[in-house]
């Protein structure tokens, strides 16, 4: 054929058996290379979830073969197990202050460094080392003796004249020593709104300053709205992340929670449920009810967009 | 000519109010360094940063370990745990992120869609089932619970993160090496890999930190002393010894955050960098 018509063959065969070919060896080739991606897709995430759904209408705990009893772990933690109660509390106030906090900072602060001058990129790096830093058990000793009994902190407030005592130990403050913690790695998301900052054209601003609009004025009129995409993607990041803190709350009261549970994270309970007490069948439950949580709590984040997110190409958007 | 523009007084105030800033963000590591450093009766008695007498042996006694174990046991296996998810994190994902950014399949779409899922996905529940697959396989008390996942790509994060960065490659590059006569697998390996070097750089510096701090899977998977992490073996400190072993205790978590120190001064541009192109985490 080739022989036959080289000028009309070359063209309509090259163009219609190119794209097959490329798409039958890709396609055989491409899960190839997915082939690790599948078997851990599979065996590691869709596999245990199923199975963890199925545990959760059960009692299981890992030696035995597990025992079906229907919604009664879901009836229970949310009529009888105060402890769970407990536990969805201390997270919500948790998630509720430790999130407005950093982001609150993480933009103050970027705010501030977002100007051209001499140290501007090491105030960046220094400020951002906490983030590195704050997951780790040592950062998590340090604050459970710095704010505890006779340590700084309480000597730094003796010293202002309130007599509180360690924080640490004290149920009506312990929270608040792990807030603190997450709000000291607000690095990570300062970087990410400095990246954002740094998008935004000068030439608005320029404009609103030709209109004398004032620096209060500027930023609700330019940099909030041109950087509420990046704060909604920060906010959405970082409300997953402190409905799962664990580390610090373990380290900070010893795997208890306490004092007097004012420490259980929902993480926290759902490890001792299901590994210090072998009820794996109720940790999974609790571990559904997480998912679900987080998953609506997304899901109403992202509605809420539409409200307060502008995107530049929405012309629609004021 | 904005640097020389600004005021000298309005530059020193904003200095001032960025070292205030520092001061404070650096506050407790600087009370970590001084601590390590001091007697017991100091810890809490004295609020100066500074040891007023110099305690080295904090030091000889932290490296000297807990309960038989040596600090340096606990090292290596921090250093096996996170080389072995560093290897798997860059090799699995890298190869996934290849086929996602590169190559034409038929699920591509909902595969795409359904890793990026994963991302958001709570570790918790997948973790009780991932435990009896491991126990049923004899891997508890093992390293390769923390490991083997990472072969299998389970931080999508990385995928994603990969793949991004393969987007913002000129496809003509892998379509001059294809007509060169690479197939896929010699253009992912030739063209590819050399050219991803700063994403699989990030990906290496993260998956180390991150499972260099990691505490939750390895108090899970690890049971014995002598598997034990460094974290792990830092929480065995306060279990065995009382706060008359604060010194060493907290010897020992600086030894503990010196190759994040070393990691963050060798790549801190990396890591800033690779927080604002892609949401990282620290």
């Amino acid at each position: 054929m080739a022989v036959l018509s080289p000028t009309r063959s070359a063209l309509p065969s090259g163009s219609a058996d190119r794209p097959v070919r490329r798409r039958a060896a890709g396609g055989g080739i491409a899960y190839l290379f997915l082939s690790p991606w599948i078997a851990g897709a599979l065996l590691l995430t869709i596999g245990p979830m199923v199975a963890s759904l199925y545990l959760s209408f059960t009692d299981y705990d890992l030696f035995s073969a597990p025992e079906w009893v229907g919604l009664e772990n879901y009836r229970r933690m949310f009529t009888e197990d105060g402890r769970f109660l407990t536990s969805v509390g201390v997270t919500a106030k948790y998630v509720l202050l430790a999130v407005p906090l950093k982001l609150g900072l993480a933009l103050g602060v970027a705010l501030l460094l977002n100007r051209r001058r001499g140290g501007q990129g090491l105030y960046r790096s220094a400020f951002y080392a906490p983030s590195l830093l704050g997951a780790s058990v040592s950062i998590a000793l340090v604050w459970r003796t710095l704010f505890g009994d006779g340590a700084p902190f309480e000597r730094l407030l003796g010293a202002l004249g309130f007599q509180t005592g360690g924080w640490v130990g004290q149920p009506q403050y312990a929270l608040f020593t792990l807030i603190f913690l997450a709000a000291w790695q607000f690095g990570a998301p300062m970087v990410i709104f400095l990246a954002g900052l740094k998008q935004i054209p000068s030439d608005l601003y320029d404009a609103v300053a030709v209109d004398g609009a004032g620096r209060w004025q500027t930023f609700r009129a330019i940099t909030l709205p041109m950087l509420s995409p990046v704060i909604f993607f920060n906010l959405v990041l970082e409300t997953i992340h402190a409905f799962q803190a664990f580390t610090p709350a373990y380290v900070v009261s010893n795997g208890r929670g306490g004092p007097s549970d004012a420490t259980l994270f929902y993480t926290l309970y759902l490890y001792q449920r299901g590994f210090t007490d072998f009820r794996m069948g109720y940790a999974s439950a609790m571990a559904w009810v997480l998912l679900i949580v987080i998953a609506v709590v997304t899901a109403v984040i992202f509605r809420s967009a539409r409200l307060w997110v502008f995107y530049t190409d929405d012309k629609g958007q004021s | 000519m904005t640097v020389l523009s600004v005021p000298r007084g309005r530059r020193l105030g904003w200095h001032l109010v960025c070292v205030a800033v520092l001061a404070v963000l650096l506050y407790p590591i600087a009370w970590l360094l001084g601590t390590s450093l001091k007697p017991p009766d100091e810890v809490t008695s004295s609020l100066s940063l500074l040891p007023r007498d110099w305690q080295f042996s904090n030091y000889t006694e932290a490296l000297s370990g807990i309960g038989g174990t040596s600090f340096w046991r606990f090292l290596t296996n921090s250093v096996v745990v996170a080389g072995g998810a560093v290897l798997g994190n860059v090799i699995s994902c890298s190869l996934a992120a290849f086929a996602f950014a590169r190559l034409r399949f038929r699920l591509s779409g909902p595969l795409f869609a359904f890793m990026i899922a994963t991302i958001m996905l709570p570790h918790h529940v997948v973790i009780i089932p991932q435990y009896a697959i491991f126990q049923s396989l004899g891997m508890i008390d093992t390293f390769w619970p923390l490991i083997l996942p990472k072969f299998l790509a389970t931080d999508a994060f990385f995928v994603f993160l990969i793949v991004q960065f393969m987007r913002g490659i000129p496809a003509e590059l892998d379509e001059a090496a294809r007509i060169d006569g690479c197939g896929p697998v010699r253009t992912f390996w030739h063209v590819m890999l050399p050219l991803i070097r700063p994403a699989l750089i990030t990906t290496t510096i993260f998956t180390f930190i991150w499972t260099w701090n990691d505490f939750f899977s390895q108090l899970l998977y690890l049971n014995s002393p002598e598997n034990y992490t460094l974290p792990l073996a830092l929480r065995l400190f306060i279990d065995q010894t009382g706060s008359s072993q604060y010194g060493p205790m907290f010897a020992m978590s600086v030894l503990t955050l010196v190759p994040i120190g070393l990691f963050f001064l060798a790549f801190q541009r990396f890591l800033v960098e690779g927080v604002s192109t892609s949401g990282l985490k620290g």
